[in-house]
Order: C-alpha cells, then sequence, then structure tokens
C-alpha cells in the first residue's frame, strides 16, 4: 500500500457517512414519490433502509460500541421479511391486474 | 461476558404473552401444513384457546411488573392494559372471522397464523422500553397484517388494499427508523428512560434542532400508524378494499398498539422537550378531526366511512396525547378500549351482511335492517350511538374524559374545536340509524342470511362492553388512572 501524503486524514470522519447517509434517505423518499413503478418504488423504500444502517454504523464507530452494529442487523433482517412478503404482493396485483403502473391501482376512489 | 447474561425465569414469564401467541403460530401454521385435503381446519378454535391462554399470561405478567431482557421490555399497567386490549381484538376478530373465511373458501389456518404472528408484535410494542423493540414491534405486526388486508389474493380490492398498505407503511417506518437512528447518535442510547435521562441531564449541551429532527421524523411514523393528518391517506383505501374482519381488526388493534407506544415514546423519552411537539401535535389533532368528520360526511361505503371516522377518533386520542398529564395519558387508554370495541362490533356487523365478495357494503343496503335483523339493527344502533358519544355509551365517557383532560391543560380552543367537531360527526351516524330503522328494506336487506353465531357473539359482546363501559366506566378508569404514570 503507497504511504498517504502528510496531511491527508487516515479516516473519513463520521459526518461524511452522516451526510451520505442522509443524501441517501433523501434519494429514496424522493423515488417514493416520484417514481411510478411498483418495484422501483418498493427498491426506494430498501434505499431509504439502507441509509438508516449506514447512520447506525457510523454512529457505532463513532461511539465505538457493537449495539449500533448489532441494530443494523435488525434492519437488515426485518427488510428482508419486508421483501418477501412485498414482493408476494407485488406478485398478486401483477397476477391481477397485468401492470406495474402505480397509478393504474386507483379501483377505491372517493 | 457479565455474571447476569442468562436472562432469568422472571424475565421469560414477562414476556409469556409474546411466546405463547408465536409458538401457536407456528404450530398452527404446520398443522395446517400437515392437514389433509378435504379435513376441516380446527384452526379457529386453537386460536381462540390460544388468545384466552395469553390473556391470562398478560394478566399474570402485569401482576408482577418490572424490567425484563436489559430493560429492552418493560412490564408495568400501562403496557398490560394495552396488552390486554390487542388480545381482546383479537378474540373478536377470530370470533367474527370464521363464517367469512368459510364464505370465501379461503386458507383458515394461515390467516389465524398470520392473526397470532400480528398480535405478538402488538402485544410486544405495548411494553417495548426501547425504541429497536418498538421498530420490530411494529415491523412483526405490520408485516403479518399487510398479508391479511390482502388475504383475499384473487381479488382485485384486496391486492390494492394490501400493496397501499405494504408501501405506505414500510415507508412509515423508514422515517421511524431514521429518528431512531439519530436519537441513538444524539444520545448515544435507545432506551426509553436512557434517551429521558440523556435530554434531561444534558439539556443545555444537546443540539436541539437535531433532537427535533429525530423526534420530527419520530412522528411521522407514528402518525402514518395511527393514520393522523397529514399521513391519513392510506386507511380509506385499506380499510374499503381489506376483507372486513381484518379491517375491524386493523382499526383497533394496531391502532391502540401504535397509540401506546406513541405515548409512551413522546411522553417520557421526548418529555423534556415538550414544549417543542406540543404546538405541532396541537394542529396535527385539529386536523386529524377536521379532515376525518369532514370527509366522512359524503361517504356512501360503510367501510370507506368507518375509515374516515376511525382518522377523527384518532384526532381525538391526539388531543388527550397534548394534554400531556396523567389524565390525558388514562383517557388514552380508556379511548382506546372504548373505540376498539365500538368500531370492531360495526364493522362486524357487516362481515356477515356483505356477503360473498361484500356486494352489500354501501350505507343505502343497510336500508330496513331493522325490520329484518332487528338484532343486528339494534347492536348497530349501540355502536353508532357510542361513536357519536351519547351519554350512558362508552363513547361519551370516553370524549368526556378526553376533553376534561384537555381543559385541565388549558386547552381551551382544542376543546371547544374538537366539541364542535363530535357534532359534525353525529350527522353521518344518524344517517346510518335513519336507513336503518325507517327506510322500507331492500334488495340487501330482504336477501340478507342470518349472521352466524361467532359474529353475533361479537356483536353482542362488543355492545355489552359499549354499555357497561358507558354505565360503569370506572372499572375501566380506575385500572387507567393507576397505571397512567408511565414516565419513571
Amino acid at each position: 500500500m503507497l504511504p498517504l501524503p502528510p496531511g491527508v486524514p487516515t479516516a473519513v470522519p463520521v459526518t461524511y457517512y452522516l451526510i451520505l447517509s442522509a443524501i441517501l434517505f433523501v434519494i429514496g423518499g424522493a423515488g417514493f414519490l416520484y417514481r411510478k413503478n411498483i418495484i422501483t418504488v418498493f427498491m426506494s423504500i430498501e434505499l431509504m433502509l439502507n441509509a438508516v444502517n449506514l447512520s447506525f454504523v457510523a454512529f457505532a464507530y463513532k461511539f465505538n460500541k457493537a449495539d449500533g452494529h448489532i441494530y443494523s442487523f435488525f434492519v437488515m433482517v426485518v427488510a428482508a421479511a419486508e421483501a418477501a412478503v412485498g414482493l408476494a404482493i407485488i406478485l398478486t396485483v401483477f397476477k391481477n391486474r397485468q401492470t406495474l403502473e402505480i397509478d393504474d391501482i386507483d379501483s377505491m376512489k372517493l | 461476558m457479565p455474571t447476569n447474561f442468562m436472562p432469568s425465569t422472571e424475565e421469560y414469564f414477562r414476556i409469556l404473552p409474546e411466546l405463547i401467541l408465536t409458538l401457536a403460530g407456528v404450530l398452527i401454521m404446520f398443522l395446517e401444513a400437515l392437514r389433509k385435503e378435504g379435513q376441516k381446519s380446527n384452526a379457529g378454535g386453537v386460536t381462540l384457546a390460544t388468545l384466552v391462554a395469553a390473556l391470562i399470561a398478560a394478566v399474570m405478567a402485569g401482576g408482577s411488573p418490572g424490567p425484563a431482557f436489559h430493560d429492552m421490555v418493560f412490564v408495568d399497567g400501562f403496557g398490560t392494559f394495552f396488552r390486554i386490549l390487542v388480545l381482546v381484538v383479537g378474540l373478536l376478530t377470530v370470533l367474527s372471522s370464521q363464517s367469512y373465511l368459510e364464505r370465501h373458501d379461503a386458507q383458515i389456518g394461515e390467516y389465524y397464523g398470520l392473526l397470532l404472528f400480528s398480535l405478538v408484535g402488538q402485544s410486544l410494542l405495548c411494553v417495548s422500553n426501547e425504541l429497536m423493540m418498538v421498530f420490530i414491534g411494529i415491523e412483526i405486526s405490520s408485516i403479518a397484517s399487510y398479508i391479511m388486508a390482502g388475504f383475499l389474493r384473487d381479488d382485485k380490492r384486496n391486492n390494492e388494499s394490501a400493496l397501499k398498505y405494504f408501501l405506505l407503511g414500510s415507508f412509515a417506518t423508514a422515517f421511524l427508523l431514521y429518528g431512531v437512528a439519530w436519537i441513538y447518535g444524539i444520545t448515544g442510547t435507545t432506551n426509553i428512560d436512557g434517551i429521558r435521562q440523556a435530554l434531561l441531564n444534558n439539556l443545555p449541551a444537546v443540539p436541539l434542532p437535531a433532537v427535533g429532527a429525530a423526534a420530527a421524523l419520530m412522528l411521522v411514523g407514528f402518525a402514518f400508524k395511527v393514520s393522523a393528518v397529514p399521513f391519513q391517506a392510506w386507511a380509506p383505501d385499506v380499510y374499503q378494499g381489506a376483507p372486513a374482519p381484518v379491517s375491524a381488526f386493523m382499526s383497533a388493534g394496531p391502532k391502540a398498539a401504535a397509540f401506546a407506544v406513541f405515548t409512551r415514546v413522546f411522553l417520557t423519552a421526548f418529555g423534556p422537550i415538550a414544549n417543542r411537539w406540543e404546538p405541532i401535535l396541537w394542529i396535527v389533532a385539529l386536523a386529524t378531526m377536521i379532515v376525518g368528520n369532514f370527509a366522512a360526511l359524503t361517504q356512501t361505503n360503510i367501510k370507506r366511512m368507518l375509515a374516515y371516522s376511525s382518522i377523527a377518533h384518532a384526532g381525538y386520542v391526539l388531543v388527550a396525547i397534548v394534554a400531556h398529564s396523567e389524565a390525558g395519558t388514562a383517557a388514552v387508554m380508556f379511548y382506546l378500549a372504548s373505540y376498539a370495541f365500538m368500531n370492531v362490533g360495526a364493522f362486524a356487523a357487516i362481515v356477515d351482511y356483505s356477503r360473498r365478495n361484500e356486494k352489500f357494503v354501501n350505507i343505502s343496503d343497510l336500508a330496513g335492517l331493522g325490520q329484518k335483523q332487528p338484532f343486528t339493527a339494534s347492536m348497530m344502533t349501540i355502536y353508532m350511538l357510542s361513536l357519536i358519544g351519547v351519554p350512558l355509551t362508552a363513547g361519551f365517557f370516553g370524549k368526556f374524559y378526553i376533553f376534561k383532560a384537555a381543559l385541565e391543560s388549558d386547552l381551551i380552543w382544542l376543546t371547544v374545536l374538537g366539541l364542535l367537531n363530535s357534532a359534525v360527526a353525529a350527522y353521518y351516524y344518524l344517517r346510518i340509524l335513519v336507513v336503518m330503522w325507517m327506510h322500507e328494506p331492500g334488495e340487501a336487506a330482504e336477501s340478507a342470511p342470518e349472521a352466524s353465531f361467532g359474529v353475533k357473539a361479537v356483536l353482542f359482546g362488543s355492545a355489552l362492553a359499549t354499555l357497561v363501559l358507558g354505565i360503569l366506566p370506572s372499572l375501566v378508569l380506575d385500572f387507567a388512572n393507576r397505571s397512567a404514570n408511565i414516565i419513571k
């Protein structure tokens, strides 16, 4: 490994991770609100959850404690369960309607 | 490794209701897989027995209050109250589901298994003392109810209901979780009491905007779960599209559990910054009441109307949370108990009446129900009067204690506007009574089958509970007052 030039910090500061996490969270939220395909909307939610994971891990690194790392595992397990159920629901919707456009799913209106 | 790493028997005892529910849920799933073709499923009976056992366990666990599993769970009177409430809602749901499931040739075992799993999450929510447990409880409860909302998977409305519930529910959870991450980052703990202590001890040093942002993110998550404005849009579609017994369940059980944890987190953990969130919640409570009541006025579908009504009732409960006092907490508990009975009852009345594929779910379809089925119509009358808040019903005392607590906390305008709102609400509940009793029987009432035994039991039980709470409110209120001191 090449030695780092003098003056370059050896570790990325925690705030950078937090800013990245916030950006990812906002991208996920925007994707949820503006995307029209159900699968993409679902991916946006996963992105938001992973942004949260990044925050947890960054904070745990800052505190030098293990709990934040463990929380991120909890989140991953829950996200996996959610994906299993969510994709099954999306599949039944597709089977009944032959569409994945979110604007077409509107049989119930005022 | 610390010496006290192994949990004691007492700690397992404190989560016994969840253990019973989980084991029985898994067992039912297995039995269903082993069941032979054409053999009748007895999952309903097993579920009923499980719920009774879990209720006994919840009462016994409530008898020895205390923390468990390194403060992850704290069993107190408040938690026990809501635990019992969600289990009773579960019981009523089981009784009202059987005939509906048989009529639609649905997978009965899986339904009850999912119901039990959902109750595990809600029961855990009621006693969780840790934001991570709150997250996991919400998810256990939600993931099972996403499937239940779309249980009849060939029905288009069921699919749509499940999809909307799932997408918006997960979106809300992500917000909640991001709030938890920030709180963890600011205070270094996710324990609810720990957060309170951290905020109290170094309030000047704590970055208030960051705490406020975290609280706001969590507020978004909770507001979704209790269907408060501006995050209420999913509720009407989901309640309308889901099977009627599931709508009954979702509008009472998960909502009560979500309110329990909402109250606990905001009054305990965020109590030190109450002056920051109270004005926001004031506006949210008022907007929720107004939107719920005014949107309900024009509905033609009963389930959709009840969905808007449940939004309005969430607004009343929020008023009690804004009051931020022990009387307010007791009012939250009493109101959610009385609301659960009247709402489950109202949904149960249409479970059998709606027929296959929920053909008759419009308010006009109830025409002449009073002549054809006086029992169902009388029970429905009790629920509607209670939802309005007429004296001698649970709804009256529920509203009375909420607005009393609000007045004691000097929320005069909120009280006045809330009372005006409940006057508006009288219109759409009374309309159902008029249609039921004064209109000539139409096609729906002429061909209506007799309600099944289970549904009748639910109708009678909920009506009885509504009246008992309305005549002897002290039965529940005394307990609520004793256990309203959730701030430790």
